[in-house]
């Protein structure tokens, strides 16, 4: 069984967008941990590590992923969670992307992506069974 | 690494990782738990059950930091239901207990029901002996808010709290069978809405009926049920419902109501496994749920009886004699 951890870092308080993702992900049988708004980077990884989880998928809507993305990736690295991949979605501009791919985010999701490409994703760089 | 010192040795990864094997039923839970288990039977185990919405999570929240100002380890496991249709779950109880995310003292874990009845997940108890051997001194087990079936939690628990709510037919719930026998203390939570009186006063009724009746049996007389009223957004009344907790402890600890619990939870698990591994034998050596269409058509066409059917298949397996 996959564990996904849904997480918003920063102060931005859109969670429509994380929300939907959880239940989209819920549908297609995963376990997804919803934590709210808000999020500092040290709690979401040190939420990633007790509840095990196999994806951190991260929201923001708030322009500071540049920073916050990777601190959760080296954050989780420290904890001793290098295996656990972290991907990201949100309003994420383009030119961000490669930057954010060599800091460790696995993969980035814009507006308008389907449920269907992010499960593609799950499936493809799945660690365990 | 070594799972078992790591987990003795409290670190958070293993202790992660050693629940995901057990939630997961991979071979290697077993032995590690047996490993575990002489290092098992520190830990106060409170469950805390009650209807949706009652307020459970923020409850806990409030609970954990009373509990961490006395400085002890606390764990806490958060049940909620698996989809009947997909199998996934939304996790979302540690919502309201993110403040203590970074303290290391504190072990969150959040775990679906995958289709297990009874409020908690089947290997909720095998979870407990991990978190135990590790060095929480409190574990709190939350179930989910279902308001009826919540009876395996106590099963697993050395105390059930039995969280209640105004406005939300409660007041019902408390005459039915079944849930009063669940607590051991009843809150009554958002204890400021109107209708928060009422239920006082019928809970107490009703408990007044259970405590009497259970002195004319003079079996198990136990301490009274303490009732506690809560507003825990508001941090009020949940101070006095921590002592209370410490205070039940102290008083079946020493007259013998927690031992007897504790031998009733181990009679309960040891059941439970072994229900389930001689099940697994049987569907392994007679290929039950293969075989299980054709026994099915038999008995419909009228050609098989259902006893004479199932004997002769427990003969086959008794004999060794694989289908």
């Amino acid at each position: 069984m996959l564990r996904i951890l849904i997480a918003k870092p920063g102060l931005d308080g859109h969670d429509r967008g994380a929300k939907f993702i959880a239940r989209s992900l819920r549908d297609q049988g995963y376990e997804v941990i919803y934590t709210g708004i808000r999020q500092t980077p040290e709690a979401i990884a040190q939420t990633a590590i007790q509840e095990d989880v196999d994806f951190v998928g991260l929201s923001l809507l708030s322009g500071a992923h540049k920073e916050l993305f990777p601190r959760v990736v080296d954050l989780l690295k420290e904890a001793g969670g290098e295996d656990i991949i972290v991907f990201g979605g949100g309003i994420i501009p383009e030119e961000d992307i490669p930057f954010l791919k060599q800091r460790g985010v696995a993969s980035v999701f814009g507006p308008g992506t389907t449920t269907k490409q992010i499960v593609e994703f799950l499936e493809s760089s799945r660690s365990r069974d | 690494m070594d799972l078992f010192e790591d987990i003795r040795r409290g670190r958070i990864r293993a202790v992660a990782r050693a629940v995901s094997l057990i939630e997961n039923v991979k071979p290697e839970a077993e032995p590690l738990v047996d490993r575990l288990y002489p290092h098992t039977g520190r830990s106060l185990v409170v469950g805390i059950t009650g209807s949706p919405r009652a307020g459970k999570s923020t409850l806990v929240d409030r609970l954990i930091t009373l509990e961490r100002s006395r400085g002890g380890k606390v764990a806490v496991i958060a049940v909620d239901p698996s989809s009947p249709f997909s199998g996934g779950a939304i996790l979302g109880d540690r919502l309201r207990m993110q403040t203590h995310a970074t303290d290391p003292n504190v072990f969150i874990r959040s775990m679906a029901s995958r289709g297990f009845l009874g409020g908690v997940s089947a290997t909720t108890g095998d979870v407990i002996k991990v978190l135990d051997a590790a060095g929480y001194g409190t574990i709190f087990i939350e179930t989910i808010g279902v308001g009826q079936t919540e009876v395996k939690i106590v099963e697993l628990s050395d105390i059930v709290v039995l969280v209640l709510m105004p406005e939300t037919g409660d007041e019902i719930q408390v005459m039915k069978a079944g849930v009063m026998e669940i607590g051991d203390i009843f809150v009554i939570n958002k204890k400021d809405l109107p209708g928060a009186d009422r239920l006082h006063a019928e809970l107490e009724y009703a408990l007044s009926f259970s405590n009497s009746a259970g002195r004319e049996k003079g079996s198990e007389e136990g301490p009274a049920h303490p009732i506690e009223m809560t507003a825990a957004v508001h941090d009020h009344g949940v101070g006095r419902l921590h002592e209370t907790l410490h205070a039940y402890a102290r008083e079946i600890t020493a007259s013998g109501k927690l031992e007897r619990k504790r031998r009733f939870r181990l009679e309960r698990e040891l059941l439970g496994a072994l229900n389930r591994k001689v099940h697994e034998l049987m569907d392994t050596h007679i290929e039950v749920s293969r075989q299980l269409p054709a026994w099915v058509d038999s008995l419909y066409r009228r050609e098989a009886r259902p006893y004479a059917l199932i004997n002769e298949q427990i003969q086959i397996f008794l004999k060794g004699e694989h289908a």
